[in-house]
C-alpha cells in the first residue's frame, strides 16, 4: 500500500526559560494509506507534539512532514486551510475538547460550515453522522456536559467525520475513558476505518490498546523514535531496551505472569531542555557504554520492516 | 487467619435537596490480616465511597452511611465518637489517594507533611529530634534519599510525590492501608516500580491492603481477593486465581474482561459490554446489571438476584440459582 503521510527529520522545538526544549527531536515515520500509525512512550516523550505538528497544527522548527507527496508545511495560507478537510484530529480529553457553550449538532455541523456546506446540507450530514456513530437522534440539543465521556468522544469522532478526511491524528482518544466504554468506542474507531478507508496515527500510553489497533508502531522517548515495526513484530522481538522495558512494565491481566519479579527499571524520564547528545534513554538503561552519549544514534533496519536505534546492534 | 476488616451490608447515600444517590447498596467483604483485595469497577461503582466509609471521611452532610457495620479488628467504626476515630486514622489505618499532585500541601515542605502526620497521630510524646529521625528513615523506605526533605511538592516528579504520600500515608506503621488508584496517574514503568514498592513494603510491615483500581492487570499482579462492584453491589467476590480462571463469572465480569485488549495479540475485536453505567439516582429495579446483560432473564428484571456460594467464590447473579456448593461447572 502507498505512503500517505511522511514525516522527513521533522522536529520541534519550544523555547522555554531553562533553554531548549526537544518535544520532538529528527523523527521520521511512514504511514501507509488506510493503516493505523501507533505512536506509544510515556508522558512528555512529545508523542502529542508530534501529532500536532504532523497536521501542522503547530509550526515545525525543521524537517517536512509529505502529505501525498506534498510538504505540507511549505503550503501557503489558503491551501492549507483547504486541506485542513482531510487532515483532521480528535482528542484525548473529550471534556475540554468541545465547547460548551455549542450543542451536539452544532458541534458536528460547525467544520461543515467553515468547509463551505451550506446551513441545510450541513445539518443532514450532521443527523446521518450521529447515526454512524451511535448518538441518538434525541441528543441533537442536548450540551456536552449532560453527556458521559463515551458520549463525548462519539461527538468527537463525529465532528472529525464530518469534513471526510483521509488522515485523522487520534490523541488518547480512549485514555480517560472507562474500559467497557473504551471498548465500545475502539471497535467503532475500527468499524469506521474499515467502511471509509481512513488512516489513523493513533497516540497511546496503553500497550494493549496500541496492540489491538496498529499495523506498524513508532516507540518514542524524549522525543525521538526508538524503534518502528509492525506490530507483532514489536512485542515479539522488542530490541530497544526501553521498548523491553516498557513491554516488561505493563500489569499483565492473567495468572501466568502472576508471582513474576517484574524487571523494574530505575530511575525517571530525565528532562527534554537541552538534551545530551546521542540516547536519551542511556541514563536509565542497563547496557549503556560510553559510544551511546558519543552522538546522535540513527535508526537501523534491521530486516523486515523493523528498525531501532541502538548501539547494541 | 484473622480477620482485620469486617464491612457489613453496608449502605452509602449522598442526599441533597435535589435527589439521593445510591453509591453504595449492601456491599460485605473481610480482610485477612497480611492480605490485599483488590476492589475493582469502573467510574461510578462505589469503590472510592466504601473507602471513604471505611475511613469516615464521607463528605459532611451529603454523605450518609444508611446501615451495615465496619469492625476494625472487632470494633465498629460507627460507632466511635470523632475523636476516637481521628486517634485510629494514621495510626491503625491510613489512605494513599489518587492523585498526588493534588494530595500534597504546595506550601509545606514533604518532611513537614511527614513530620504532621508522625506529631498528631503516631507519636505525639516524641522530640523533634526523634520525629526529624522518623521523617528520614520514612523517607529512604519509599526509596527517596532523607536530604530531599527539605523540597516542596512542586520539585517532585510524579512517581516521586507519590512516594512521598506513601511515605506519609505509612508513617505511623498502619495496620490497614486503602489505596485508591494509586498509580492510575503515573506512567507505566514509574507505575511499576511503585507497585512493586508498595508490595515489598506491605510484606515488610506485614499490613493488610485494600487496593481499589479498574486495572485487572495490577489485580492479578498484586492481589489475593478481588471484589467485583457495580452499582454499589458486589456482584463477584472472589481470590484472584478464580477470578481469572474459566468457569461460573458474573456476566459483568466476563464483560469486563472483554474489552480489555490482549497484551499478547490475537484479539481482532473486542467484546464490550453494551449500554452504560445506570443513573445511581434512579437504579434499575431487579438485578442493576439487567439492562446491559447479555443473559438477561425475566425474573432478572423484578427480583434481586440471590448471591450463590460456590465454596469461597460468591456471585450474585440468578443465572447460578440453585447451584450452590455444587462446585464450579
Amino acid at each position: 500500500m502507498s505512503v500517505l503521510v511522511e514525516t522527513k527529520n521533522l522536529k520541534k522545538y519550544f523555547s522555554v526559560e531553562a533553554g531548549v526544549l526537544h518535544a520532538v527531536d529528527d523523527v521520521s515515520i511512514q504511514i501507509r494509506e488506510g493503516e493505523t500509525f501507533g505512536i506509544v512512550g510515556e508522558s512528555g516523550c512529545g508523542k502529542s507534539t508530534l501529532g500536532k505538528t504532523i497536521i501542522r497544527l503547530q509550526e515545525a522548527t525543521s524537517g517536512e512532514v509529505l502529505y501525498k507527496g506534498e510538504n505540507i508545511h511549505a503550503l501557503k495560507r489558503r491551501k492549507m486551510k483547504e486541506l485542513r478537510r482531510d487532515l483532521q484530529i480528535i482528542f484525548q480529553d473529550p471534556y475540554s475538547s468541545l465547547n460548551p457553550r455549542m450543542n451536539v449538532l452544532q458541534i458536528i455541523t460547525e467544520p461543515m460550515v467553515i468547509a463551505g456546506l451550506s446551513g441545510r446540507e450541513a445539518v443532514e450530514k450532521a443527523k446521518h453522522l450521529m447515526e454512524v456513530v451511535g448518538l441518538a437522534a434525541r441528543l441533537e440539543g442536548v450540551f456536552p456536559h449532560e453527556l458521559d465521556g463515551g458520549r463525548r468522544q462519539r461527538i468527537g469522532i463525529a465532528r472529525a467525520l464530518s469534513v471526510d478526511p483521509t488522515f485523522i491524528v487520534c490523541d488518547e482518544p480512549v485514555s480517560a475513558l472507562d474500559v467497557s466504554i473504551q471498548a465500545q468506542i475502539l471497535n467503532l474507531m475500527m468499524d469506521l476505518q474499515e467502511q471509509r478507508n481512513l488512516t489513523y496515527l493513533f497516540i497511546t500510553h496503553n500497550l494493549a490498546v496500541v496492540r489491538l489497533i496498529s499495523d506498524q508502531i513508532g516507540v518514542m522517548y524524549l522525543g525521538q523514535c526508538v524503534e518502528i515495526a509492525p506490530t507483532d513484530e514489536l512485542f515479539e522481538r522488542p530490541l530497544h531496551p526501553y521498548t523491553k522495558a516498557l513491554l516488561a512494565s505493563v500489569p499483565v491481566a492473567d495468572l501466568s505472569m502472576r508471582h513474576r519479579q517484574p524487571e523494574v527499571i530505575r530511575g525517571e524520564i530525565s528532562s527534554p531542555v537541552n538534551p545530551i547528545p546521542g540516547c536519551r534513554f542511556a541514563p536509565r538503561c542497563p547496557y549503556v557504554t560510553p559510544l551511546c552519549t558519543e552522538g546522535d544514534i540513527p535508526l537501523k533496519d534491521m530486516g523486515g520492516g523493523h528498525s531501532v536505534a541502538c548501539t547494541l546492534y | 487467619m484473622n480477620t482485620i476488616l469486617e464491612v457489613k451490608d453496608l449502605s452509602v447515600e449522598y442526599r441533597t435537596d435535589l435527589e439521593t444517590v445510591h453509591a453504595v447498596n449492601g456491599i460485605s467483604f473481610s480482610l485477612h490480616r497480611g492480605q490485599t483485595l483488590g476492589l475493582v469497577g469502573e467510574t461510578g461503582a462505589g469503590k472510592t465511597t466504601t473507602a471513604l466509609s471505611i475511613l469516615r471521611l464521607l463528605p459532611k452532610p451529603t454523605g450518609v452511611v444508611t446501615a451495615g457495620e465496619i469492625l476494625l479488628e472487632g470494633v465498629n467504626l460507627l460507632d466511635l465518637s470523632d475523636a476516637q476515630m481521628k486517634a485510629l486514622l494514621g495510626e491503625k489505618m491510613s489512605m494513599i489517594f489518587q492523585d498526588p499532585m493534588s494530595a500534597l500541601n504546595p506550601i509545606m515542605k514533604v518532611g513537614e507533611q511527614i513530620a504532621e502526620t508522625l506529631i498528631l497521630h503516631g507519636a505525639p510524646h516524641q522530640t523533634k529530634k526523634q520525629v526529624e529521625q522518623r521523617v528520614e528513615e520514612t523517607l529512604e523506605l519509599v526509596g527517596i534519599p532523607a536530604f530531599r526533605k527539605n523540597e516542596y511538592p512542586h520539585q517532585f516528579s510524579g512517581g516521586m510525590k507519590q512516594r512521598v504520600v506513601i511515605a506519609i500515608a505509612l508513617a505511623c506503621q498502619p495496620h490497614l492501608l486503602i489505596a485508591d488508584e494509586p498509580t492510575t496517574a503515573l506512567d507505566v514503568t514509574i507505575q511499576a516500580q511503585v507497585l512493586a514498592m508498595m508490595s515489598e513494603l506491605r510484606n515488610k510491615l506485614d499490613m493488610s491492603m485494600i487496593m481499589i483500581t479498574h486495572d485487572l492487570g495490577i489485580v492479578a499482579q498484586v492481589c489475593d481477593d478481588v471484589a467485583v462492584m457495580y452499582a454499589g453491589e458486589i456482584v463477584e467476590y472472589a481470590t484472584t486465581e478464580q477470578i481469572f480462571s474459566p468457569g461460573a463469572h458474573h456476566p459483568y465480569t466476563t464483560g469486563l474482561f472483554g474489552s480489555i485488549p490482549d497484551l499478547k495479540g490475537g484479539t481482532k475485536r473486542l467484546t464490550p459490554i453494551e449500554g452504560l453505567m445506570p443513573d445511581p439516582t434512579e437504579l434499575p429495579s431487579g438485578c442493576k446489571f439487567h439492562p446491559r446483560c447479555p443473559h438477561k432473564m425475566a425474573q432478572c428484571e423484578t427480583v434481586p438476584p440471590p448471591t450463590v456460594a460456590f465454596e469461597n467464590h460468591l456471585i450474585s447473579c440468578h443465572l447460578y440459582t440453585g447451584q450452590a456448593e455444587g462446585g464450579l461447572k
